[in-house]
């Protein structure tokens, strides 16, 4: 899912007519005390960072004034909460909290729903996860007929929120209901849903995701790479993304494991089809290997397509080796990915002599492929093993050939751990 | 006998005259599928290999009465349009090979194909296949590949995976065995006919004597086979790998509907739930067709 960070969200929550705390996001401590000024009151300074429990790894702080607002901004600006780099922080008043709410809608996929439910629970703050199931009302939505107004009511009636409170609380969830729906999340959630002592609600958090498949819908929100990741993409993902962005011939997909390589037995994995490509990175991890990548081109892509995400992870910097993963008889046409392959190699494989590279590649227009990759290979200074489907369930076999030849490439180059 | 695709279901073919609408429609055909039809908006009037193009669904169903089934080779922004036209057209069967489909129009088609009590395969589906019989969507490839790796038999085939679907039914062909009916889910984040609506299909029919399924982690599909087996919706003998126990969460496996959400869907849960069940769980892919020819005593 294409993540969005708390401030954006709350804008898009704003435009929903969902109140939030007076607030800006900066970038240095300069910006935060500035916008503490003009705030005027005590501030919340809050890292903005793709994770749950933010608050108690320390990513949420607060100041009483425009100095103490800086100095806490620079602590928070460049330090790593939870593994990731904070690049910016929200400052927003501080929030004076009577009660909290939670109001959220994820996607149900189950056979009985197919739909968004919305979920409303009295006990807010806290993960949604934790809450007893009768502390939350929820709705399954018939996408045909809408998310009304009265069922925002109803799913508060339910739980006895006051009289009091219940037009405006209807209004924020609604509010929610509005921008999944105009902005195609795949979750959306505000919590806390606050009410403040003076009796306002005001969404205190929010954590919104877009499907990947609509981001091209929604440019304005300038997300980089519509892919789902735990962590903002790095600049191979955004190279990688390229590939696949508005050519819609079949399905390249690659995600960076690490960042950046540091020690041997890095291979560089481009797998075939999901299911079969997970098998060989079990089979990799078993002979002491890791993936630098994983990847998968499948859904009868191009060759031109094909041959850029080869291109991509052969040139990932400290990979030992490069392993086709096709372990599928697959349905496409396999010549396809063999032209793609035999280019990027032709490309890439003098540029470093030696290098070892394990082919698998399986299915319909086998023997083809295989000829095209030999002939198309045979005066390249590289290492090349190729198979068939007589070993397409060989994972063990062709990740102990993977560790040989890069034992052997090692040699070459007077490395001699082993 | 085979479940969904039969020998005389009718099929139309959306998009018929694009890169993969047409070449998978002569295969389809070629395989012995009963292809009456296809549509291309603008290109009414033209044939592809011999099957006819109309303008419409509507066009279609006029000129060759009730159509039972149609693919969709369309883009997945498309999708949409092209099953509210199918579902409008009368159509109660739709296998849809297109992914990155916009979630809320998968959505829509759900709700709208539920209202008109239509059975949708995908999206992200790459087919269905009744080896002998017929084929819709990619699966097999092409007619000599078809042949080669799905033979007739007696193992119904569930897959998460589009590959696995081929991959599956050839180690059952390798180990003496063959198929009824395989079935590709798909690979979008919500999908129509899931595990859970298929094996009371395969249980009904005669000629199934076992099912397999190559599940994946995400997703609830894994705990519904094992709820249809809880229920007795399914009885015979049912052998399941299930992919990705060394997954993070949050992370996606190349597909959407692989991925590891709230804590839910990791490989663990879905074995727990089906050992429970009584269902067969082997811990490598090749164990699935040794176990049925085990069980079935081949």
């Amino acid at each position: 899912m294409a993540r969005l960070y708390e401030y954006q969200g709350k804008q898009l929550l704003k435009a929903a007519k969902v109140p939030i705390p007076q607030g800006e996001v900066a970038t240095t401590p300069e910006e935060a005390g500035k916008i503490a000024e003009k705030i005027g009151k005590p501030v919340a300074i809050k890292a903005q960072i793709w994770a749950g429990g933010r608050g108690k790894a320390g990513g949420i702080k607060f100041a009483q004034n425009p100095e103490e607002a800086k100095k806490v901004a620079s602590d928070l600006l460049g330090s790593e909460i939870k593994k990731l780099k904070v690049e910016k922080v929200l400052v927003e008043e501080k929030l004076e909290i009577d009660k909290e709410y939670y109001a959220g809608i994820i996607i149900d996929a189950s056979r009985e729903v197919r739909a968004p439910v919305v979920m409303f629970s009295t006990e807010g703050g806290m993960d949604i996860e934790s809450v007893p199931s009768e502390k939350i009302a929820q709705m399954p939505v018939d996408v045909l007929r809408g998310f009304r107004l009265y069922d925002a009511l109803n799913l508060g009636v339910r739980l006895k929120v006051p009289t009091k409170f219940l037009p405006a609380i209807a209004q924020a969830v609604m509010g929610l209901y509005q921008t999944f729906r105009s902005y195609h999340c795949r979750t959306a959630e505000i919590n806390p849903l606050v009410q403040t002592k003076d009796g306002k609600i005001l969404a205190g958090d929010c954590r919104m995701a877009i499907d990947d498949s609509s981001v091209f819908r929604h440019p304005e929100l300038g997300i980089e790479v519509a892919r789902e990741s735990p962590t903002p993409p790095t600049e191979l993902d955004k190279i990688a993304w390229q590939i696949e962005e508005g050519d819609l011939r079949g399905t390249c997909y690659i995600a960076q494991m690490v960042p950046e390589i540091k020690e041997l037995n890095y291979v560089g994995y481009h797998g075939i089809g999901g299911g079969g490509a997970i098998l060989g990175v079990d089979a990799l991890n078993r002979q002491g290997l890791k993936i630098a990548n994983y990847a998968d081109t499948s859904g009868n892509p191009t060759a031109a397509k094909v041959y850029r995400a080869a291109k991509v992870i052969i040139n990932q910097p400290g990979i030992e080796g490069y392993m086709l993963g096709g372990f599928i008889v697959a349905n496409q046409e396999q010549w396809h990915h063999a032209h793609g392959v035999v280019k990027a190699l032709r490309e890439e494989i003098p540029k470093r002599p030696g290098f070892p590279c394990v082919i698998l590649l399986c299915g319909n227009k086998e023997k083809e492929s295989m000829e095209i990759l030999k002939e198309g290979t045979k005066d390249l200074p590289g290492r090349f093993e190729f198979y068939g489907s007589d070993k397409v369930y060989e994972t063990e076999f062709l990740a102990k050939r993977m560790k040989a030849l890069i034992l052997e490439y090692r040699r070459d180059r007077g490395i001699k751990e082993e | 006998m085979a479940i969904l695709l039969e020998k005389n279901t009718t099929v139309l073919v959306q998009g018929i005259t694009g890169r993969e609408g047409s070449a998978r429609a002569v295969f389809m055909r070629d395989y012995g599928t009963k292809v009456v039809a296809g549509v291309t908006p603008g290109r009414g009037g033209e044939d592809v290999s011999g099957i006819p193009v109309y303008n419409t669904v509507e066009e279609a169903v006029r000129a060759h009465g009730r159509i039972d089934a149609s693919v969709t080779f369309v883009p997945g922004p498309g999708l949409k349009d092209a099953v509210f036209e199918a579902i409008d057209g009368g159509i109660k069967f739709i296998s849809m090979p297109v992914e990155r489909v916009p979630l809320y129009d998968i959505l829509e088609m759900m709700a709208y194909a539920k209202v008109h009590g239509v059975k949708l395969l995908g999206p992200g589906s790459i087919g269905i296949m009744s080896p002998g019989i017929a084929v819709m969507g990619w699966l097999g490839g092409t007619p000599e590949f078809a042949k080669r790796v799905f033979v007739p038999g007696p193992v119904g085939v569930i897959s998460r995976s589009g590959g696995q679907s081929g991959t599956v039914p050839w180690a059952i062909k390798e180990a003496g065995m063959g198929v009824s009916t395989v079935i590709h889910i798909g690979t979008e984040p919500v999908l129509g006919m899931s595990c859970g609506d298929i094996l009371p299909l395969f249980e009904k029919d005669p000629d199934t004597k076992a099912v397999a399924m190559f599940g994946e982690i995400g997703g609830p599909y894994e705990e519904e086979a094992a709820e249809a087996v809880r229920k007795k919706e399914f009885t015979k003998p049912l052998v399941v790998y299930v992919a990705g126990a060394w997954a993070p969460e949050g992370m996606r496996f190349s597909h959407a509907s692989s991925i590891i959400e709230r804590g839910r869907g990791s490989a663990k849960d879905k074995i727990k739930s089906l050992k429970e069940a009584g269902v067969h769980v082997v811990d490598r892919p090749d164990e699935i067709a040794p176990t049925l020819k085990r069980l079935l005593k081949i």
